[in-house]
């Protein structure tokens, strides 16, 4: 039996979970559907499950854990009376009202809820390589977590790859355990933050190889070497790591929704006014909609601007 | 009534999961990991549904560095299953529960 709701939550990030705070407390009864665990950022929670310290993110003056900042947002929504469902959206209907949504958990063809309005904020997922053996060498050298696994490579000398805030951020956490941390970046200069990059030049572990790629990964049972490749003199060289951490950039989560909402060429969704998408009572907020600031706070920003959205026009189409 | 779940460290390692009349799964995992908080409460719900079938152990990685080190954990969470004190299948990285079931049923 389907299950008749005024707003679904797409996603549980800073910016769900804000959506869900806000829409609660304006007795809108959201559910979120909040996704399954796992142990890349596709997970309730999102993106800051897989962080350590927080620095920015105000009120907080000495920092907070990524993991206790959304567990606080989340008990929060709770708090107000948000439903949560711990599973992952597996398709929608968008093309007339009420929405239809269907999920991983539910028995039956059927859509799990049927809903008068949806907030998207399904966040983006970090990119892999996508080069050999590296889904086989996950968990086995290659990682997509620095705070789960850099405990593991205590004294080792390991690498990351990216050369925007996050890949400097995951290395200067690396070098807490590693003996060295080699930073591979495909540029000769970095996107980094004007701190993230003092903090590192100034860090002694760390070091850097510039204008290069990651194009091979060896070792038998566990990573032992990469082959880089300067792509400006073609030269390859083997560089022995026992662990590879990936920081590459970033994609959208969309795919449930080509077809149904207009997005831009790499797959972010449009949004005009504020949170609403090219469907009248499809809103979308957080990371999904925006490649620009990606922080936590914009996210639960707009979180907040997609609740009060959805609030105006939920009151205007009752009439 | 719910089995309490057992704590291992690098002491009573051998002995606990040695001394299960049944299948014992060890969750390796830490304060500081966010995916392994989301999963404790879901391997409770595991231990409650098979109790007598199955106990769980966890192991702080943080407490138990030569145990992890021993079983070459490298990523967590990282769950164990052992069977007569032997290693019969893992589990790397945070899963659904349904995915947790399938992978652990065929041991149990």
């Amino acid at each position: 039996m389907s299950e008749k709701v005024k707003v679904v939550i797409i996603g549980s990030g800073p910016a769900g979970l804000t959506a869900a705070i806000y829409t609660a407390r304006a007795d809108l009864d959201p559910t979120v559907i909040e996704g399954e665990p796992s142990s890349t950022t596709d997970q309730p929670g999102g993106q800051l499950m897989l962080t350590s310290d927080i620095e920015n993110y105000p009120g907080f003056v000495d920092g907070i854990m990524g993991p206790e900042l959304m567990s606080n947002f989340r008990s929060q929504a709770q708090r107000f009376g948000a439903k949560f469902d711990t599973t992952k959206v597996s398709r929608v209907d968008f093309s007339e009202r009420p929405f239809k949504v269907w999920t991983n958990n539910q028995t039956g063809d059927e859509p799990a809820y049927i809903a008068d309005s949806v907030i998207i904020s399904t966040g983006a997922r970090s990119l892999l390589l996508n080069i050999d053996r590296e889904t086989e060498l996950i968990g086995h050298g290659i990682s997509t977590c620095a705070t789960c696994d850099g405990f593991f490579f205590r004294d080792q000398n390991i690498a990351v790859v990216g050369g925007g805030d996050s890949a400097l951020e995951e290395a200067g956490f690396l070098t807490k355990f590693a003996k060295s941390v080699t930073v591979i970046h495909r540029r000769n200069e970095l996107r980094a933050s004007k701190i993230m990059q003092d903090r590192a030049f100034a860090n002694p572990k760390l070091s850097f190889i510039w204008d290069s790629t990651v194009t091979e990964l060896h070792g038998e049972k566990s990573l032992e070497t990469v082959t880089v490749t300067n792509h400006i003199t073609g030269d390859s060289t083997e560089l022995p790591v026992t662990g590879l951490f990936v920081a590459i950039g970033h994609s959208p989560n969309t795919d449930l929704f080509k077809g149904q909402i207009d997005m831009d060429d790499v797959g972010y969704i449009i949004t005009n006014s504020g949170t609403k998408t090219n469907v009248p009572g499809v809103f979308a907020c957080g990371d999904v909609q925006d490649h620009i600031y990606r922080q936590a706070i914009t996210a639960a920003g707009s979180g907040c601007m997609a609740a009060i959205d959805i609030e105006k026009w939920l009151k205007q189409s009752e009439n | 009534m719910a089995q309490k779940t057992l704590m291992l460290n690098d002491s009573n390692f051998d002995e606990q999961v040695i001394a299960s009349d049944v299948p014992i799964l060890v969750d390796f995992w830490a304060e500081w990991c966010g995916p392994c908080k989301i999963i404790a409460p879901i391997l409770e719900e595991i231990a409650e549904q098979n109790s007598g079938k199955l106990a769980i152990a966890k192991l702080n990685v943080d407490d138990a560095m030569n145990t992890a080190r021993r079983f070459e954990v490298m990523s967590i969470p990282t769950l164990i299953l052992f069977k007569e004190g032997q290693p019969v299948a893992r589990i790397v990285g945070a899963k659904p529960k349904g995915q947790l079931l399938k992978d652990l049923e065929p041991h149990l």
